[in-house]
């Protein structure tokens, strides 16, 4: 199958500087597929999603596209000001209007079913997540792309929101691009992880990457345990020791071990 | 029926109260009113370019409303502070502008009529002016309505559907400058961003979508111009600042009433 998008030695600028904020970027994107870039503060994450939507320019390299490429959305920090009044329903309706039934099977598929009279600044953070997901996936895109979509959210409202993003992907089959900082929870959910501080550090699978030396060089000795956590908790098969070292870190309400040593 | 000056007053401040609505209610959703101030303060110095050179009002406080508008634009796309650029640009357009209608002998005299407008004095040509300017706004608005609002809700979302934020501004910068060449009659100068924003700011407690926001808006605005119109022909009050005492009024009943 051909890739979704296919993206070649991209260089991108900071806007107004000569100045480099991404370089030399190899970048592929297959159908059903779900990635994860994370990197510290300021490399580059943003922008190079920004980029693949076609929203900055390119200093060189080249993006291509899959002519049926249909993208879903969810930009980072979405603020709506409360100066306009704006319910639910009218906000699934901009800038493309869909039908009364296409916005309610929408919200119900993210879990916010009959909220739409509600206006959007009364939502908490959890549900106005949602509802900007149910507004991607109204358009049957093939790719959703979410920059930083738990921003704001509590521990265990991040788990319950990748959950929904293994499903939706379950559902509809449309691949996934996230942008995260939770470097926790969100390696599980992903075929594929891509490490960046202005070029690609390293990248490949979960388990690669939370190993390679330049992942722990950036996030630091912390964040090793991390990912052996989630294995462990994936497939129930442990030793004692390895339950043990895990536990110590061990606080976003998962129950499975404590079950099993019980 | 148009021979009456006070049909006419009330039919100009009707036509405006119509395009007041929804472009007051993109000022008040972008926090444009005091570019929309600047652009008013401006339009004095559009008064005196059209008196000096024997152009039509409407044509020199459209010119410098435009001027402004895309000034302003540009500066504040190159870096910098709007608040700043606009104080700058606000106060030396209406300071030149003032200075500029000293040296007409003709416009010293009723100099204030241009601050704060004088309705009542509104002609046939006035009113076909303002209702066709009017219309061709609503149209515009009308024409670019989900775009518009996309852009002014979240401009990462309406580039992703392929809308140019930068442009959908223009536009409402355009649409800004017309109406405030199609209001220096009508209130006047100084009173014109009142017409536009007060209004809007009295529908926001009242609606629950922007279209019912933009809708009421409008009709608050259309009763404030028969308020004080009512008032200026009954209690002699000056016209134009009659009727965004109105406004004002219906917005102070809005906090009482507010619903969300």
């Amino acid at each position: 199958m051909t890739a979704l998008i296919e993206a070649e030695r991209l260089t991108i600028l900071r806007p107004g500087s000569t100045e480099p904020v991404l370089q030399d970027i190899h970048f592929r994107i297959d159908p059903q597929e779900i990635i994860t870039v994370v990197g510290p503060n300021g490399s580059g994450k943003s922008s190079l999603v920004r980029a693949l939507l076609g929203h900055m320019p390119l200093a060189s390299g080249r993006i291509e596209r899959r002519r049926d490429l249909r993208i879903g959305y969810v930009p980072q920090r979405v603020q709506i000001d409360t100066a306009i009044p704006m319910t639910v329903r009218r906000f699934l309706s901009l800038p493309r209007r869909v039908s009364d039934g296409l916005a309610a099977q929408a919200l119900a598929r993210t879990g916010v079913e009959g909220i739409e009279k509600r206006q959007l600044t009364q939502l908490s953070g959890g549900q106005f997540q949602r509802v900007l997901l149910a507004r991607a996936l109204l358009h049957d895109p093939n790719l959703l792309v979410l920059d930083e979509p738990t921003q704001g959210l509590d521990q265990p409202g991040i788990v319950a929101f990748y959950k929904l993003i293994e499903e939706v992907r379950r559902e509809t089959g449309a691949a996934v691009l996230m942008v995260s900082h939770d470097l926790l929870v969100v390696m599980r959910a992903s075929d594929r992880v891509i490490c960046l501080n202005g070029h690609i550090c390293c990248e490949g699978t979960p388990q690669h990457v939370s190993s390679a030396p330049e992942y722990r060089a950036l996030f630091g000795r912390g964040s090793e345990g991390t990912l052996a956590l989630y294995e462990h908790h994936h497939d129930h098969d442990h030793d004692d020791d390895c339950a043990d070292g895990a536990h110590h870190h061990h606080d976003h309400g998962h129950h499975h071990t404590e079950k099993q040593r019980a | 029926m148009l021979d009456d000056f006070f049909i006419r007053a009330l039919l100009a401040g009707i036509g405006l109260a119509l395009v007041a609505g929804p472009l007051g209610s993109f000022v008040v959703w972008r926090r444009m009113a005091y570019f929309g101030d600047s652009t008013a303060h401006a339009a004095i110095l559009g008064v005196a370019l059209a008196l000096a050179f024997n152009l039509s009002i409407y044509a020199g406080t459209l010119l410098v409303a435009l001027t402004m508008a895309l000034v302003v634009t540009a500066l504040v796309s190159r870096g910098q502070a709007m608040d700043t650029v606009l104080g700058v640009m606000a106060h030396s357009a209406l300071a030149i502008g003032l200075v500029a209608i000293s040296f007409v002998p003709t416009a010293r005299s009723d100099l204030s009529a241009y601050l704060f407008g004088d309705i009542l004095l509104v002609g046939k040509t006035d009113l076909l002016l303002i209702w066709g300017g009017s219309l061709a706004v609503l149209a515009l608005l009308v024409w670019r309505w989900q775009r518009l609002l996309t852009a002014t809700l979240n401009e990462e979302l309406a580039m992703a559907a392929g809308i140019d934020p930068r442009f959908e501004r223009l536009v409402l910068s355009i649409a800004l400058a017309i109406v405030v060449a199609l209001s220096i009659r009508v209130v006047g100068s100084l009173l014109i961003s009142a017409i536009l924003i007060v209004p809007s700011a009295a529908a926001r407690g009242l609606a629950r979508t922007p279209e019912r926001m933009a809708a009421h808006a409008s009709l608050i605005a259309a009763i404030s111009v028969l308020a004080g119109l009512w008032s200026s022909l009954h209690l002699d009050t000056p016209a134009g600042p009659s009727i965004v005492a109105a406004a004002a009024a219906f917005f102070a009943f809005s906090l009482v009433f507010r619903r969300n």
